[in-house]
């Protein structure tokens, strides 16, 4: 039933998303579509810090390797687009299960620290390997409607179709996804890995699986943003890609899938919004640049003190529906809170 | 071999900067079990602070002050202001604080001083030094980044050995709960500790402005590598803090110097990771005990 | 449990939000006013009264020092123009997105720039990677795309790019200029090369071994912008005996490979590309070793004696026209920014634009500017002709050598015109530059 529920709700969305990209401008076809990528990225993101406890700044780089993933397939080999993207998902996902691996043993600040590196380290290797990869200008990347369509039919509709339609089949997996036995297991790890363990569960690999999961969602969102801006380059994935990521993912609300729509909605039109009025009150321009830099900065602390479920928690109050018993990580005496760094030996649940 | 040898003493220079920023975090995240991610721009700003001060007065101590107290006042700040809601929250909450703390940060020093490069002065002269007719490779000035950080630490060393202040500061982080007990005012003493890493930073910053120029970005490339030498010390363990910034910036020294450049970044992943993976919490911290 | 309606709802309610959102956000283009009296509305982003042009220009991130200062410069000139008659009556309005030198929000603003803001023409758009993302989409929409701000040669490409021109002297041509003059008076000696590992070193580079032989060149060390740490490479230019290093940097490296140089004592000649060696901005860098350190380090003291070139006239000729000008205009409409390189090249670009509009006629379309263009342009403050022809989209083809001395560079010898091919000649250019008109506007 539960799927049922959830390819409805996708089917209801998709023909709202099919009338919005047929009635409004060009430019706003193109929006959806990098509204799209951001929606699967940051969901794949909220996945992993909300339903299994883990914090990774990294999810920039996992996009690069999907984004180049599907640059140099099409280049090379010229695949098609429908077995591009679940290349790319996978060949990410590869090196996400990697790179779980690696982290399977960190916790906390020092898996957010190891995954910072990452995304900061990754991007050098186009510039190091600029034979393969292009170096700083880059792979090109086209995509032309499919002919059925006709000829006239518009680049940024189709676009806006395929990312869309993408986001939303993503979307409905990763719903399953959290209402499965997997995504309780994973919750269960979240509030407290050593009663989970005693439970039986396989806490490394289920930690390595949602690492899995969310590198193979920012993957795909990396193909995705490959076919976007029809080139990928190393500029395009710096850290400030990844902290984008989890700035969405807090704001739109931790753990929460509508959430990582507020989260795409905010990240992707908020800034030049901010900047255009900054500059229509006389500001210089690069005063008015720097502008949503700090106020973005203002909301992040704002939103995670005062509104901690983000977006879609005051949704839900909206609307008068009870907060979500799972969603978020709650604030417990449980095994996130190491505060003794002395006395590691004490065991967990004592203070 | 002369090639090595200037390697090896010019990565000590910026061995001794990460050591600081190393130095720094290890303070925060005894007392409060905090990463805090902003460590780099608020050394940024108060090393903007110590330009504008040199600017007005033009003798670089009296920037040299300025900022140290500036590190100082503004770690106290951030600590009573937006980390002290979120100390007794899942870890989570503390990263996104300390990253829109950086982010927000950046933005104001490029709302206030603008993006342009500005060139900030060195307390010594950054002529080379000799032995003889050999150059060495390093300078007055490097000379006297070292001995400052080394001073910093070895201050902090003493205040934690033989103050009552450190005393404090070391029940706090050892176990809250009992310190409170016994009277310690823990709120108080944490925000000791933030604004102690506020100096250092501070001190972080001067010191290596003069070689990275000073930009709202200017710290991130440091304090990340930074961040990666206090995790491969051991967040923990303010020798491993030293130790491993030393360690961190002379290989990395090797590594621009006879792998090329671009490489410094990917080795210091590889780096993190292969010492992550052999010991979880860095190599100078106490073992953690098996929880099951 | 009525976990269904849980979700259902709230996704529900996601969906129509974000239509509302979208939807309202939404404007319309407007459309052009109907043709009527001398100036008609002949093209998208031309009316009767208004010529609107955009561009992508890197205003935060880590291209922003020094080129965040070019936009605002070249606004600076067309108020002026406005302000005495705008091109054919109309005044040009410029507006110019921040990329933050990201590609992926290059291709995001010129979208906006052409489907939502409909622009007539993308001017000066800056950056070789991020203006490569947007290349393919201005051709495809056969929007203008003039005077890119880069040096890379892949402007020139008038079949697949046909919309698109280059302008300031490419880094291939540059580097042959350079290498030519290094061959000529630094024969026999140690050549090392320190570059910027991307593009513009490596065009530079490529510039410079067409002219230098390869015999001569002892050492290669390549830097990338991320890593501050340059000991390396200095330390490997001074063991390689380089008695002359060429230099393609931008002034912060250039800063540093000084600042390094003296710490290990090496203390070879410097000839650089002038993308990095702009007096005030390298002096600036400095200037704070000037006031600290003892007598033997001061910042105006480090930049004495770069060799390096130039394609504007210089800042220190203040009995140039040109100069006298373009100064004018920044002291009257830009007075906030240092009248430095950046500012001059902002000035001399947008310049070169207003010639091609006026050329283009009295009701453009997109493609009459192409065409004025194609058709060739007065070569204005740059001191060498435009390569533009229908088969050429390079822009200025020379350079002069000059010296940095007592902050200033002063012009040294001809200017020196050349190709971007590997046997191309690099020969004196004996035209005469031309002055700037008395009124300003060409």
């Amino acid at each position: 039933m539960t799927l049922a529920r959830h390819v409805g709700t996708a089917l209801v969305a998709a023909v709202a998303v099919w009338a919005l990209s047929v009635s409004l401008s060009s430019f706003r076809d193109y929006q959806i579509a990098d509204i799209a990528v951001y929606v699967v990225a940051i969901a794949g993101l909220t996945v992993l810090i909300g339903l299994s406890g883990q914090i990774s700044l990294g999810n920039g780089a996992f996009m690069a390797v999907g984004a180049y993933a599907t640059a140099l397939l099409q280049m090379h080999l010229n695949w098609p687009l429908w077995a591009l993207f679940p290349a790319s998902a996978a060949i990410a996902a590869a090196f996400g299960a990697a790179v779980g691996v690696a982290a399977a043993r960190l916790r906390g600040p020092y898996l957010a620290g190891a995954t910072l590196m990452l995304a900061v380290a990754l991007p050098t290797l186009a510039t190091q390997f600029a034979g393969v990869f292009g170096g700083d200008q880059g792979l090109p990347v086209t995509v032309v409607p499919p002919a059925a369509l006709g000829a006239a039919f518009p680049l940024t509709r189709w676009l806006a179709w395929v990312n869309a339609g993408t986001a939303l089949i993503v979307l409905v997996l990763l719903a399953n996804l959290a209402r499965s036995r997997i995504g309780r297991s994973w919750q269960a790890i979240r509030d407290n890995e050593t009663a989970a363990a005693l439970a039986g569960l396989n806490v490394a690999g289920l930690r390595i699986l949602a690492f899995v999961v969310s590198a193979a969602c920012a993957g795909l969102a990396g193909g995705m943003l490959a076919i976007y801006a029809s080139q990928v380059s190393p500029g395009a994935f710096t850290v400030t890609l990844s902290i984008a990521l989890l700035t969405g993912a807090v704001i739109g609300g931790l753990g929460s899938l509508a959430g990582a729509l507020w989260g795409s909605l905010v990240v992707v039109l908020v800034p030049t919004y901010v900047t255009n009025v900054a500059t229509s009150h006389g500001l210089s321009s690069t005063v008015a640049a720097n502008i949503p830099v700090a106020a973005y900065g203002v909301v992040l602390i704002a939103v995670i003190l005062v509104f901690p479920d983000g977006i879609q928690g005051g949704v839900r109050r909206l609307f008068g529906l009870p907060p979500p018993t799972a969603a978020v990580p709650l604030p417990r005496l449980n095994s996130l809170r190491r505060r003794q760094p002395a006395s590691e030996h004490q065991e967990e649940g004592t203070t | 071999m002369r090639e090595f040898v200037q390697f090896t003493l010019g990565g000590i220079s910026f061995g001794m900067v990460y050591a600081a920023i190393a130095l720094s975090l290890v303070l925060i995240w005894r007392g409060t079990r905090i990463l805090n991610y902003a460590q780099g721009a608020m050394a940024m700003l108060t090393t903007y602070i110590a330009f504008t001060v040199i600017d007005h007065t033009g003798s670089y101590w009296a920037g040299f002050a300025a900022a140290l107290a500036a590190g100082l006042v503004l770690g106290a700040v951030i600590e009573r202001t937006v980390i002290r809601p979120v100390e007794n929250k899942p870890p989570l909450n503390a990263v996104v604080v300390t990253i829109g703390l950086l982010v927000f940060l950046e933005g104001l020093a490029g709302i206030i001083y603008g993006g342009q490069y500005r060139s900030f002065p060195a307390a010594f002269s950054i002529t080379g030094l000799h032995a003889g007719s050999v150059s060495l490779g390093i300078s007055r000035n490097d000379v006297f980044v070292a001995g400052a950080v080394l001073a910093a630490a070895l201050g902090l060393a003493a205040l934690f050995r033989y103050t009552s202040a450190g005393l404090r500061l070391r029940a706090a982080a050892f176990n809250a709960y009992a310190a409170r007990l016994l009277g310690v005012r823990v709120g108080r003493v944490l925000t000791l500790g933030w604004a102690l890493a506020g100096l250092i930073g501070a001190l972080a910053g001067v010191l290596v402005s003069p070689a990275t120029f000073l930009y709202p970005a200017s710290m991130d490339s440091i304090f990340v590598l930074g961040f990666t030498a206090a995790v491969i010390g051991g967040l923990d363990s303010p020798v491993g803090a030293v130790v491993g910034g030393l360690i961190l910036g002379v290989a990395l020294n090797y590594v621009g110097g006879y792998l090329g450049s671009n490489l410094v970044s990917l080795f210091g992943l590889a780096a993190l990771i292969v010492v992550l993976m052999i010991r979880p919490s860095g190599l100078f911290s106490a073992r953690a005990g098996r929880e099951v | 449990m009525n976990r269904s309606h849980r979700l259902r709802t709230p996704a529900i309610a996601a969906a129509a939000v974000a239509a509302a959102m979208i939807a309202a956000g939404c404007g319309s283009s407007s459309s052009p006013s109907s043709s009527s009296g001398a100036a008609a509305a002949s093209a998208p982003g031309i009316t009767a009264h208004q010529i609107l042009i955009g561009s992508h220009q890197p205003l935060t991130g880590p291209a922003a020092p020094g080129y965040s200062e070019i936009a605002p410069a070249s606004n600076a000139y067309f108020q002026y123009v406005n302000a005495h008659g705008g091109v054919n009556g109309r005044k040009i309005k410029y507006t110019y997105l921040d990329d933050g030198y990201d590609p992926a929000k290059t291709v995001s603003d010129v979208h906006q720039l052409v489907l939502q803001n409909s622009v007539y023409a993308l001017f000066d758009g800056l950056g070789t990677p991020t203006h490569l993302a947007a290349v393919s989409f201005l051709n495809s929409q056969k929007v203008p795309d003039v005077f890119v701000a880069s040096g890379c040669g892949c402007w020139n490409n008038p079949s697949k790019y046909p919309q698109t021109f280059g302008w300031q002297l490419d880094y291939i041509r540059e580097g042959k200029i350079l290498g030519a003059y290094i061959k000529r008076h630094f024969a026999g000696k140690k050549i090392g090369y320190f570059f910027q590992n991307d593009e513009f070193g490596q065009d530079g580079v490529k510039g410079l071994d067409y002219e230098i032989p390869h015999s001569q060149v002892v050492s290669r060390q390549s830097y990338v912008p991320t890593n501050v740490n340059v000991g390396p490479q200095v330390a490997a230019l001074k063991a390689s005996g380089a008695q002359v290093v060429v230099s393609f940097a931008i002034p912060a490296f250039n800063a540093l490979l000084k600042l390094t140089s003296l710490k290990l004592g090496f203390s070879p000649t410097l000839v650089a590309s002038n993308v990095g060696t702009d007096p005030i901005t390298l002096g600036g860098l400095l200037e704070a070793f000037a006031k600290k350190g003892g007598a033997t380090v001061s910042g105006n003291a480090l930049i004495q004696g770069i060799i390096t070139d130039g394609y504007l006239p210089t800042l220190g000729d203040t009995g140039n026209s040109w100069i006298a000008l373009f100064k004018k205009v920044h002291d009257q409409y830009d007075a906030k920014a240092p009248f430095d390189g950046n500012v001059l090249y902002g000035e001399a670009v947008a310049y070169a634009f207003v010639q091609a509009m006026m050329k283009a006629g009295k009701n453009p379309t997109r493609a009459d500017l192409v065409s004025a263009i194609n058709a060739g342009l007065p070569q204005g403050p740059a001191v060498a002709p435009y390569a533009y022809s229908a088969s050429d989209h390079s822009g200025i083809t020379g350079a002069y050598i000059g010296v940095i001395k007592k902050g200033v560079l002063v012009k040294q010898g001809p200017v020196y015109a050349t190709d971007a091919t590997p046997t191309g000649a690099v020969t004196a250019y004996t035209g005469s530059e031309q002055a700037a008109p008395a009124s300003g506007m060409p």
